[in-house]
């Protein structure tokens, strides 16, 4: 089987910065947390490959611990809304036109009128800012587009014969939906998950950017583009560079999520933006 | 179509009480006394009862809930603690900012991203489609706050074509005003566009398999007459979902994009309200925010109906 | 007249049509028949111009002596829909949902430069009323969504023919309709044939359907065409091997020799099941359909009982709640005296199975066929010789041991419906019904499916409930026959009785619209 080109090309660009954020766990090549006024805004060298910023911190390390922070951010967002969406998508379909199905859909339509960076503000304005907001909010605004996802694409799987034929053998609803929905599903919540991956991404930016995300000396892509508004005409390469991060590591994401389709099922195309 | 409509407008007036539910809820149940937490830890037990008493905090939570609804009904958002105004008087200022900004970005994004959209679903498998569907994808990838600094610097400080940041207010002429606005719409614009414009192809793309379409070219349309006639108003379906869906991004994002160019809109003014703990302006805000997704998500459940004979039928 | 000569087409470099040469003058119709994939549809999308891409069309279409087959596709759109007007097979979506029926009739006109958009929905009214869409009753802006799919037919009859073209393709134009809709169709289709003297090539797997249709039949095979001659001189000599084992097929009959007993194994008592409607608005009252309405019978072992009605009847819900899945609001169904509902215990259960219509979507497509068969286990727990009972269940079916290792799309259409059946067969149950279980098989393979029921059925002394639309194959395989209408069952007797005889007048309706094969 070949490989679409753009899930190669994706998981090449994605898997860089996952790689560089995995190693920030044990390794970065200077501290992070470390001030050093006498370097600050150092152009690149040798000690620092991409220079410093305006407190003398290593750029590369910023960069790489930037990631750490963007991935598990946007990577615990999608788990809250796949944990708590798909079981309830899938319970909607399972009983479909019930009270159930009712309350599900409509408690969805309420989420969706809380863009993630409203429920940010709300949660910020009572305990004040954190990463921990960044992915309550973040995935509080995905347990609706899973739930959706999963509840219309169980719907075209329930009418199908096979699942008639589960049901003459006894099967109760939950055992049908793990058993023969669930995985014919699954695809398309993978590719529904990388898209939320990379929009996780670029949410957390948007949220550190104006201070509602994770706070210093926490490091994070969007607060360093924040730090680097005020010295950006003379030292573009502050802000260029953790804006570059962002956009390779978004555009990897969605080039895995379009190639996986292609490599699942070419006919997929179910999914929400 | 009547009682579709009111059908929609019964569902919008359950979805706004269930939102403000919600937010009295997070803002004024959440944190205890909200007085208290307005003024702080050392703020002596005089002043917060003072506030407590200035803020209406005295009755039960219902008569409190019922008190805020019916005053905003009314257009009464209660008074600022710190700018010591009416809330109204601080939003209708920043409305006037914002909601301009929205607009101007929705309309660039549609008006930019539904022919691209369709030039591509026409030209599909070519190169022209290829070279479409690759800037669109890298357009998704760009934070909207990130090309406005980008932006910036090109389109105000190397070419100072457009300001830099800042609103001259429309009393000024409108000119001026869009001018300040437009920098911020374009960086706004640029990444929903690129999702429309991918949508409207695969929606049109998606209707170019349709049986109807077979039957129209049997009928000796050609391939374009198929698309217009046929393609266009059954692909906007899904097209107008998203169109829906963004002005809710649009609206979230102008919040952000109006930090990079110090526009004095809603965003400036929910910002200072949280690091000022001003839960009187942050409460309305945010119930306004959500009274216009909600609005909008309204609006286009009606343009279905317009587009969609099979709902307007429902008997 | 139309003129095919010598068409070759490859797709992707398949060939999928070989040296096909048909004729049809004006007011004639050419049948033309075959199982799927023979290439039937294909040769009219080749007059059509409309192939998917990647087609290598080579020969020539000669309309009226003109040759179609290199004109440049802007000629070609002033071919279709003003010389060839073309209607499919789905009448649900062959229509665009959000314009009205006028517009889309009035369409052909208009992007043909043939009358101005008054004079065009002037004509268009007129052409329904033809096709009897009656301006009173339908009026033009008009939904399809308001319509049935024997009416949705109609306006897709009056936009191909709005033109007045010279030939009229069918393909499959009834075989998605209820059969007495179907005669209706059928005899709209030859009146304006004759009238209008269009030739018309119609396409259909029904060789009833063809017999009544076509004044010449022309019989596909693997992309060529067989035997081709005028109907009666065919169906009377049926020269090539082919044509023969085709009718003999569509007519068979397989040998059953039923040991009936008295004892009832199913009875169902005054059976009722109302379905909510979509509730009206937020706080509408819910209305209910009454989808089965006072049904009673009884099926005794060892017998095969056939239910038949048109579709909305309530043969599906009356189905759904003798398998135990959905309640009755009233009455009761039992299984050999113990009663049937969706809380059954799992024995009951176990003891009736069931094989359904669509040998594609009867499987999960991520199991293999050893978990897929062993499904019914669940209700009994899993036998310590499971793999024993699944090997003997496939050979049962006339399958091999080794196929339980393989996933269900690498097998045919006939031997995914053998799955089915060794699926139904596994339990060990009394009962089977088999709803439409033959319907999407071509001939052939039905043919050998129905002789393996019948097989199964003396072996195993089973009982069949066997719902179809289609009644020549209830009366084949069937000891009685239940005909159902509107919730209710009209007529129920002997089958042979009931087709020799009818009592009820729908039941007399039905036998009559349906097409039947001259016995040779």
């Amino acid at each position: 089987m070949r490989l679409p080109v753009q899930l190669v090309l994706g998981t090449v660009l994605f898997g860089l910065f996952l790689a560089a954020a995995l190693l920030s766990l044990v390794w970065t090549p200077f501290d992070v947390t470390e001030l050093d006024i006498a370097h600050k805004l150092a152009a690149p060298s040798a000690a620092h490959w991409l220079g410093t910023d305006h407190l003398g911190r290593d750029m590369t390390a910023m960069l790489m611990a930037g990631a750490r922070t963007s991935i598990a951010v946007a990577l615990l967002a999608v788990g809250i809304g796949i944990t708590l969406g798909v079981p309830l998508g899938l319970a909607a379909a399972a009983r479909r036109g019930s009270l159930l199905d009712e309350i599900i859909m409509r408690g969805n339509d309420l989420i969706f009128a809380f863009p993630s960076l409203v429920i940010a503000i709300l949660i910020t304005a009572v305990f004040g800012p954190s990463a921990i907001n960044a992915i309550l909010a973040i995935g509080i605004f995905n347990i609706p587009v899973f739930a959706r996802v999963s509840r219309g694409a169980a719907l075209t799987i329930w009418p199908r014969e096979f699942i008639l034929a589960a049901r003459v053998a006894g099967k109760h609803s939950a055992r049908i939906s793990a058993e023969h929905i669930l995985p014919n599903i699954a695809n398309l919540l993978v590719v529904q998950g990388t898209i939320q991956f990379s929009m996780g991404i670029l949410a957390e930016a948007g949220l550190s950017y104006v201070g509602l995300g994770a706070q210093p000396p926490t490091p994070s892509w969007g607060r360093m583009l924040a730090d680097a508004q005020t010295f950006f005409y003379a030292y573009p390469r502050l802000a260029i560079l953790p804006g570059l991060a962002i956009v390779l590591t978004v555009l990897g994401l969605n080039l895995m999520g379009d190639g996986l389709r292609d490599l699942l099922d070419p006919r997929l195309r179910r999914t929400v933006r | 179509m009547v009682r579709y409509a009111a059908t929609r407008l019964i569902s919008l007036g359950l979805s706004l009480m269930a939102a403000s539910l919600v937010i009295f809820a997070v803002v004024e149940v959440i944190p205890g006394d909200p007085a208290a937490f307005m003024l702080g830890m050392n703020a002596s037990e005089e002043t917060v009862a003072a506030l407590r008493d200035e803020l209406g905090l005295t009755g039960s939570l219902p008569a409190r809930y019922l008190g805020w609804v019916t005053g905003m009904l009314g257009g009464d958002f209660g008074t600022s603690y710190t700018y010591r105004v009416p809330v109204s008087e601080l939003i209708a200022a920043r409305l006037w900012v914002s909601l301009p900004l929205a607009l101007y970005a929705l309309a660039l994004s549609t008006l930019l991203a539904l022919p691209i959209g369709m030039l591509a679903a026409a030209r599909r498998g070519r190169a022209t489609d290829y070279g479409i569907m690759g800037l669109t994808q890298l357009g998704i990838a760009v934070p909207n706050f990130w090309f406005a600094m980008l932006l910036v610097v090109l389109f105000a400080i190397t070419w100072p074509i457009f300001p830099a940041g800042g609103f001259p207010g429309w009393e000024n002429g409108a000119w001026p005003a869009l001018k300040a606005l437009t920098l911020p719409a374009v960086a706004l614009a640029l990444p929903q566009a690129s999702i429309l414009a991918r949508v409207m192809r695969s929606a049109l793309i998606e209707t170019l398999g349709q049986d109807y379409i077979r039957t129209a070219r049997a009928k000796g349309l050609t391939e374009g007459q198929a698309i217009r006639n046929h393609g266009m108003r059954n692909a906007m379906i899904p097209v107008l979902t998203i169109v829906g869906l963004q002005f809710s991004f649009l609206l979230a994002g102008a919040i952000i994009i109006e930090k990079v160019f110090f526009l004095p809109g809603l965003g400036l003014l929910i910002f200072q309200g949280i690091t000022q703990r001003d839960l009187v302006v942050v409460e309305s805000v945010v119930m306004l925010l959500v009274f216009a997704v909600i609005l909008v998500t309204f609006l286009v459940d009606l343009a279905y109906a317009l587009v969609d004979p099979r709902l307007r039928h429902t008997r | 007249m139309i003129a095919l000569e010598n068409i070759s087409l490859l797709l992707s470099g398949i060939p999928v049509l070989r040296d096909v040469s048909l004729r049809i003058p004006p007011g004639q119709t050419l049948g033309l028949v075959g199982e799927s994939g023979s290439g039937k549809s294909m040769t009219a999308l080749s007059v059509m111009r409309l192939l998917p891409d990647g087609a290598k069309l080579s020969g020539r279409v000669l309309l009226e002596g003109r040759p179609l087959t290199d004109l440049t596709e802007r000629k070609m759109c002033a071919v279709r829909g003003g010389q060839i007007g073309m209607i499919f097979q789905e009448p649900m979506t062959a229509l665009n949902p959000v314009q009205t029926i006028g517009d889309q009739v009035a369409e052909t006109l208009l992007v043909h430069g043939a009358a101005r958009r008054s004079e065009a929905r002037e004509i268009a009214k007129e052409r329904l009323a033809r096709v009897g869409l009656a301006p009173e009753r339908f009026p033009l802006d008009r939904y399809p969504h308001e319509l049935s799919g024997g009416q949705r037919q109609r306006v897709c009859i009056a936009l191909a023919i709005a033109l007045r073209p010279k030939l009229l393709i069918a393909d499959e134009p009834t075989t998605a309709l209820d059969v007495t809709t179907q005669a209706q169709i059928l005899e709209l289709l030859r009146e304006l044939v004759r009238e209008e003297g269009m030739s018309c090539l119609f396409i259909t797997h029904d060789l009833a359907v063809v017999a009544e249709m076509a004044d010449e039949i022309a019989v596909m095979k693997a992309g060529a065409v067989v035997e081709q001659g005028p109907t009666g001189a065919l169906l009377r000599e049926m020269r090539h091997p082919y044509t023969r084992a085709l009718f003999d097929a569509s007519r068979h009959c397989p040998d059953r020799a039923p040991i009936v007993q008295d004892a009832p194994l199913l009875e169902v008592e005054n059976a009722l099941r109302d379905y909510p409607l979509k509730r009206q608005g937020l706080f509408g009252r819910r209305e209910y359909f009454r989808a089965v309405d006072g049904v009673s019978f009884e099926l005794r072992r060892g017998e095969s009982l056939g239910l038949v009605g048109e579709s909305g009847c309530g043969k599906s819900t009356l189905t759904r709640a003798i398998l135990g899945l959905e309640p009755l609001q009233r009455g009761a169904i039992r299984l050999d005296g113990e009663a049937v509902s969706p809380a059954m215990p799992a024995d009951l259960r176990r003891r009736m199975q069931v094989v359904f219509q669509d040998p594609y979507g009867s499987f999960n497509p991520r199991h293999k066929v050893s978990k897929l068969l062993a499904e019914p286990f669940h209700l009994t727990g899993r036998p310590a010789d499971m793999e024993a009972r699944v090997a003997e269940a496939l050979e049962n079916v006339g399958l091999q041991a080794t196929d339980a290792d393989k996933f269900p799309h690498e097998f045919s259409g006939g031997q995914r419906q053998r799955i089915a059946i060794a699926r139904a067969l596994i339990a060990r149950p009394e009962l089977i019904v088999l709803d439409e279980a033959v319907s999407a098989l071509d001939v052939s393979v039905r043919a050998q499916v129905l002789d393996l029921l019948a097989d199964l059925q003396a072996r195993f002394g089973l009982s069949y409930l066997f719902i179809a639309h289609d009644l020549s194959v209830v009366r084949s395989v069937t000891d009685r026959v239940l005909v159902m209408r509107g919730g209710q069952i009209v007529e129920a007797g002997e089958t042979e009785a009931v087709f020799t005889a009818p009592a009820a007048v729908y039941t007399r309706e039905l036998l009559a619209a349906a097409p039947v094969l001259p016995t040779a």
